[in-house]
Parts: structure tokens; C-alpha cells; sequence
């Protein structure tokens, strides 16, 4: 690990002031940021502790929602009896993520800022665009079995190995930012993770030192919710496929339906043309087979993945049957 | 910096990198926790911070001054031992033991968020959960054991979580 200077960050406002510069990382949990450093990929200057922050609370909305403040560790989240009652599908993706070890420090700030856990990205002998812009993707031709099968570029085909932001991007979640200059921003989570491109060095719209303080999840939405994570071990093993479901029947027909996957792209994915072809329609097993056909409408294997495509069709199917009860 | 590990407090000055792991077993005698895969993958390390269980190794010891450690030292020793302890002896939880202390700090960690009611990955009902096998198992999943002590290790927890049932039965009666 290369040396960094230490400051343990006052306030949000003092925090994201202090990491103003390029080579400076906010630390919170650091079972990712730390993980990294050991093996050179990340080589902070500076690190800002911000574990300290009084961002641990989870409070009522006016709306009827949460807030959540981003130090609140992964294990508490899943375990907060009103995320339980109104966001099942939270939990139930939180508790699918890592041990209880690392859910006990992993901050929700710090979990939608995870970095790839492509084999080439922690490599630092192969070259990987991601972690050093313009030297290659090795994984394009090489062993990419857990990789993207959706929205990749030629630059880069990582996938984001997050479970509990495929939840909230289900949610609809709105993560609260503070800025170097102080002020605040609100990033729908749709927009917060960004496709590879050309510059897949930039996981997310965050502007340097722009710090996350909390995310706010909208009043629960109606119907049933699920999280269903398909991978190679039965516990803690990064998602090969997740869907993040809620689906609602209301007279025999599909009411609304919000479905979030995990394991095929840079980010948390959303397709709106997948939830139009459930909406209004009576939920049978032909209406969930056009859904899964528009998921994978544009997918694109290579090679070792290519198996993801099916595996995505037959996880969405599997999900809309327990989230309707069709058999 | 200033360190409260397992009631003692030792005020000495670490390389700025040094995690809880190393600063435990390089610097203050404390080697019973394990360096394994020192990347939070295998669990050897765990250790409790303010009674919660996580990877030291993955800890910047400069991060941890006002918090209150325990390390498998501070749960007991031969002449008392922690009842998690006396389980794993009982029911020969290890084969060659690097990973033993890990696993009873977790185990200790981890029936104390079963007390909090919280559910896992196994838990069918969320809100209330009954420590089975399978629950143990998933719940113990960043503990690896190389030699495959499993079984024996679930039967131990399972001895320990079992009197804690029934003594919790007891009070409520």
C-alpha cells in the first residue's frame, strides 16, 4: 500500500471541502477502498474518514419514505424493522450481499461507490481502461464470465457489483449530495452510475469531492417485492443475475411493475420497455416471455458470458411467477 | 494514537497504513487473531468492534481509536473460557485451528444479531428468525475453514445458541 495523509473529516460540508483534490478519497467502511489500496489499484494521497459523520440515522419522509443517512451500515439498513415492513426487497438484497463481517462495516454510501470486480480491474500487470485509461480491455477476449452482457462499449464490458443499489434502483431512490462549495445536489439513482463509453475510468456522475450524505427512498410503491440474486455459491458470491422486483395485480391485469437488474451492466439496470410490456397485460407466462425479450433485446455476449443472456431471461421469468403467483 | 483493546488502553504511534490486524499482532503481542487472506475474503481476523464483528483486516487501526476492541484474547482464556470456546473444545471445532479464532469471534458476533432479531439471506420470514443449520451456515459464510470443520463448527454454535434459548425461555417464564 503507497502511504496517504490521514484527516478525519468535521462535518459533510468540511468533508467534501477537504477532498477537493483529484488524488483524495473519502474513507467510510473501506471494505472496498481498502481492498484496493492493498494491491495498488487505488493509490489515494489523502484519505477523508468520514465514518464519523452524524449521518447514521434512518428517519421518516413526509411522503411516507425514508431517508437514509449514508453511514449507516449495510447490516443495520437490513435489519430496520420499517425497511422490512415497507422495503422488503432491500433487505432482502442487502442480506444477499457479502458477509456479515463486511455488512457490518459497509457504509450505503460507500456500497453504491463500489468499484468492478472484474479480474483484470485488480490486476494491475493487464491492462484495463477502467483503471487506467487507454491501456486495453483485457476482458474483451478474455475471461469474462462474470462481466456485462448489456450497455458495454468497446472500452470496457465491467459490471456494477452492487446488490443493495439494484434494490433501490427498483425504488426509485434520490441520493443527497454536498458539494466542495457547500452546496447540495439530488441525483435520481438512474442517473447516478454511468454507462462505460469511452471513459469507463467514471463510475458515476460524482464530481470530485462531491460527497453522498444521504439516499431517500419515495413512500414503498404498491404490490409485492423481491429480491432474487442467482450465482455460483449459495452465500457470498457477486451476483451472476439479480432482479430487484415489484409487481402489482390489481383485477387480473398488472397494475404497475418496477424491475431492477444486477449482474449485467456497468450500472443497476433498468429497461422502461420491459415494464411496458407487463403493464395492463394479465400476467401469464407468454406476457413474462416478451418481457424477457425486451431485456435482452440488445444484449451481446462474449463468450464466457454468453450464458447470461439465457440465465436473464429465465431469473426475470422465475421472478414475475412468485411476484404474481402464476404458476 | 490511543487504542482500547480488550479493556486495556496502549497508546503507541503505528504506521499511518497499519490495520487493526497488524497493529494487533505486530505491535501489541495479540496474535491470536489470524492473517489469512488479509483482503476480508476468509474471516481469520475477525475481531469485535463495539461488540460487532468485522475483518480487521480491512480496518485502519488509526480509524478505530475511540472504539472499543476485543480480540479472541479478551473473550476468555484456558482457565476461563468463553462458552463459545468450551463448544468448539467439545465438539472439535477445527482441525488445525488458523481459522478457529475467527470463527468464534464471528460466532460470538453473530449470535449477538440473532439476539437483535436480525434476519439473514436464509431467513424465510424476516421478521422472525429461528437459528437452524442453514441459517448458521449463511450466517458464518465469511468464516472458511480449509480443513472443512463445518459440521462440527455449526454443532457447537448450535450447542450455544441452544442454552441461550432456553435460558431466554427461562427469564421470560
Amino acid at each position: 500500500m503507497k502511504t496517504f495523509e490521514y484527516q478525519l473529516a468535521e462535518s459533510p460540508e468540511q468533508a467534501a471541502a477537504a477532498a477537493i483534490a483529484a488524488d483524495t478519497r473519502f474513507i467510510a467502511g473501506g471494505t472496498n477502498l481498502l481492498d484496493l489500496m492493498k494491491l495498488q489499484v487505488e493509490t489515494p494521497a489523502r484519505l477523508v474518514d468520514v465514518s464519523r459523520l452524524d449521518l447514521t440515522g434512518i428517519e421518516e419522509r413526509e411522503d411516507g419514505g425514508l431517508t437514509i443517512g449514508a453511514m449507516v451500515p449495510n447490516s443495520d439498513l437490513a435489519a430496520d424493522p420499517r425497511v422490512i415492513a415497507r422495503y422488503p426487497v432491500l433487505s432482502r438484497a442487502l442480506l444477499a450481499g457479502a458477509t456479515g463481517q463486511l455488512r457490518n462495516k459497509a457504509s450505503t454510501g460507500g456500497n453504491l461507490l463500489q468499484r468492478t470486480r472484474c479480474y483484470y480491474f485488480y490486476d494491475i500487470a493487464t491492462p484495463c481502461n477502467k483503471r487506467d485509461p487507454g491501456s486495453g480491455c483485457s476482458a474483451i477476449g478474455g475471461v469474462n464470465r462474470i462481466l456485462a452482457v448489456l450497455g458495454t462499449s468497446d472500452q470496457c464490458i465491467a459490471t456494477h457489483p452492487s446488490d443493495m443499489a439494484v434494490a433501490m434502483r427498483a425504488l426509485d431512490a434520490t441520493i443527497v449530495t454536498v458539494k466542495t462549495d457547500g452546496t447540495r445536489n439530488r441525483i435520481a439513482i438512474g442517473d447516478f452510475h454511468r454507462l462505460p463509453g469511452d471513459t469507463p475510468h467514471i463510475d458515476t456522475v460524482l464530481e470530485q469531492g462531491e460527497l453522498i450524505t444521504h439516499v431517500e427512498l419515495p413512500a414503498p410503491p404498491p404490490g409485492r417485492q423481491t429480491y432474487r440474486k442467482v450465482r455460483d455459491r449459495a452465500s457470498y458470491a457477486f451476483a451472476l443475475v439479480s432482479v430487484a422486483g415489484i409487481v402489482d395485480v390489481q383485477d387480473g391485469r398488472i397494475a404497475s411493475a418496477a424491475l431492477a437488474f444486477g449482474g449485467l451492466a456497468h450500472k443497476p439496470w433498468r429497461d422502461a420497455a420491459v415494464e411496458a410490456a407487463l403493464i395492463g397485460q394479465e400476467p401469464t407466462a407468454s406476457v413474462f416471455n416478451a418481457a424477457a425479450d425486451a431485456l435482452v433485446a440488445d444484449a451481446r455476449g462474449f463468450g464466457h458470458n454468453d450464458f447470461k443472456i439465457p440465465l436473464a431471461r429465465r431469473t426475470l421469468a422465475a421472478t414475475l411467477h412468485e411476484l404474481t403467483g402464476v404458476e | 494514537m490511543r487504542f482500547n483493546i480488550n479493556g486495556q488502553v496502549h497508546e503507541l504511534d503505528v504506521d499511518i497504513r497499519t490495520s487493526l490486524l497488524d497493529l494487533c499482532r505486530e505491535h501489541l503481542s495479540l496474535t491470536g487473531s489470524k492473517k489469512g487472506c488479509d483482503h476480508g475474503q476468509c474471516g481469520a481476523c475477525t475481531m469485535l468492534i463495539n461488540g460487532r464483528r468485522v475483518n480487521s483486516c480491512l480496518s485502519l487501526a488509526v480509524m478505530h481509536q475511540d472504539d472499543e476492541i476485543t480480540t479472541i484474547e479478551g473473550l476468555g482464556n484456558p482457565e476461563a473460557l468463553h462458552p463459545i470456546q468450551e463448544a468448539f473444545l467439545h465438539h472439535d471445532g477445527y482441525q488445525c485451528g488458523y481459522c478457529t479464532s475467527g470463527q468464534i469471534c464471528s460466532a460470538v458476533g453473530m449470535l449477538d444479531e440473532v439476539a437483535k432479531g436480525w434476519p439473514s439471506h436464509a431467513s424465510a420470514d424476516l421478521e422472525s428468525v429461528t437459528l437452524d443449520h442453514a441459517e448458521i451456515s449463511e450466517r458464518m459464510s465469511g468464516n472458511l475453514c480449509r480443513c472443512a470443520a463445518y459440521p462440527n463448527i455449526v454443532d457447537a454454535i448450535t450447542e450455544v445458541a441452544g442454552r441461550d434459548a432456553r435460558a431466554d425461555a427461562e427469564v421470560a417464564a
